[in-house]
């Protein structure tokens, strides 16, 4: 009796990975998703933090891509390993913080070693030659199958027909003539295959799967790690980044200013392990003080608390701050728009 | 059989998911998991990892601000 071979797909949520997964399985490959998450992946619940967004519908696309394709999903917390990736990437930075080939090979280097560990035939991702700019290049397919370890373990069955055959079409597990030639930033082969697989909705996230793409993003944790002085970060860190509005009045203390209800919801799990403010006169949002500010960084702090608070325009506003447990109340005057260098705004 | 409890508060998806993954790994068939959460797209997330890996709902509930959700290891 022929042996059922075993394929783990790499699975991001977005389209690719679902087709490529699902080409493999119609050529009875048994399929499983794996899906890692390194703690900068976009993902709809960070917005929904954000009360005005409720509304939204909140989904995982990896969870739902798996059951679109009814396989089963591994999913992988590498958040400590990953910070070698992104703290020194051996091929560099994208246009931001984005190792993004460094973190191909390192994804497809944990697939190789979970298949190893799960006795499971080869490998597949959705990568297409051409679609990205760092990671997704002639040149850059083969770096990544030898730096990965995977080597012909890897099929990328979207574009398998401009590569040379891997293991798994050479053995027959899949057909090579089934496969396809996909190149380039042109979506429309990939929308084909889709309408004539029947999925008509899927994710297309329009800045990638990763943070790490996104400036504003790159530049607070560039910002951190310019005022920490080295480049390092913990899993808090990384999720702080994502919320709130980032002001540094001085190289000693960042403000991180909820910028709405959710935010100031989501921000009161941090309350013990920081400095933080709130008008109690007005209206306001949650604040949180990241570094060593002194008992004059804290006025200041307080009038921008102030000033971003429903007490704006007024004279005087109360704002409570909590310092190591201790509990104080600052009268202060809002500080004025044109008091607040853009400079601060990181 | 017991019912453990998984505290999943201030974590955002995907994390609630992959502690109750991990969780789930130690328990036996016919126990049951019960996750607290402060993120509400596990009342999305969580539901859709047991349909996928073949476990059950029993309960999904909102307290305030909080999500509860209880769910039966099957084989």
């Amino acid at each position: 009796m022929k042996t059922k071979r075993k394929a783990v797909a790499l699975i991001s949520g977005g389209l690719d990975s679902l087709l490529a997964a699902k080409v493999v399985q119609n050529q009875g490959v048994h399929v499983e998703g794996i899906n890692f998450y390194t703690g900068f992946c976009v993902e709809g619940h960070t917005h929904a933090i954000r009360k005005k967004d409720k509304a939204k519908p909140k989904r995982n696309n990896a969870l739902w891509v798996a059951e679109q394709l009814g396989i089963k999903l591994h999913i992988i917390d590498i958040i400590e390993e990953y910070k070698q990736v992104v703290i020194n990437p051996k091929h560099g930075y994208g246009a931001n913080l984005n190792p993004c080939l460094d973190c191909k090979i390192f994804m497809v280097g944990k697939a190789r070693q979970w298949i190893k560990e799960n006795d499971f035939d080869f490998i597949i991702t959705g990568e297409v030659i051409g679609q990205r700019p760092m990671s997704q290049r002639k040149e850059t397919m083969p770096v990544i199958a030898q730096e990965s370890g995977a080597n012909d373990l890897l099929l990328r069955p979207l574009c398998a027909k401009n590569l040379p055959a891997t293991l798994a079409e050479r053995e027959s597990w899949v057909d090579r003539e089934a496969l396809f030639d996909f190149s380039g930033r042109n979506r429309k082969p990939q929308m084909a295959l889709a309408e004539q697989f029947g999925f008509d909705e899927y994710a297309q996230p329009a800045g990638g799967c990763c943070f790490l793409t996104d400036k504003n993003y790159s530049d607070k944790l560039a910002d951190l790690w310019r005022t920490r002085g080295d480049k390092q970060y913990e899993l808090d860190d990384i999720m702080l980044l994502k919320i709130g509005r980032h002001l540094r009045p001085k190289s000693n203390f960042k403000m991180i200013i909820a910028r709405e209800e959710g935010e100031s919801r989501f921000l009161t799990g941090y309350k013990k392990s920081f400095v933080h403010m709130q008008a109690i006169s007005h209206n306001g949002p949650l604040v949180l003080i990241e570094g060593s500010p002194d008992s004059d960084d804290l006025i200041l702090a307080a009038r921008l608390t102030a000033r971003y608070s429903q007490g704006r325009d007024a004279e005087n506003v109360d704002v409570e701050v909590v310092n190591k447990g201790r509990q104080e109340c600052l009268s202060v005057q809002p500080m004025l728009a044109h008091e607040i260098p853009s400079e601060w705004h990181i | 059989m017991s019912q453990q409890t998984l505290d999943a508060r201030w974590l955002l998806c995907p994390l609630p998911v992959i502690r109750t993954q991990d969780r789930v790994k130690e328990l036996e068939v016919g126990e049951t998991l019960e996750v607290v959460c402060t993120d509400p797209g596990v009342l999305s997330d969580i539901p859709a990892w047991c349909r996928i890996n073949g476990h059950r709902v029993v309960e999904c509930e909102t307290v305030e601000d909080e999500y509860r959700i209880v769910l039966e290891v099957c084989g």
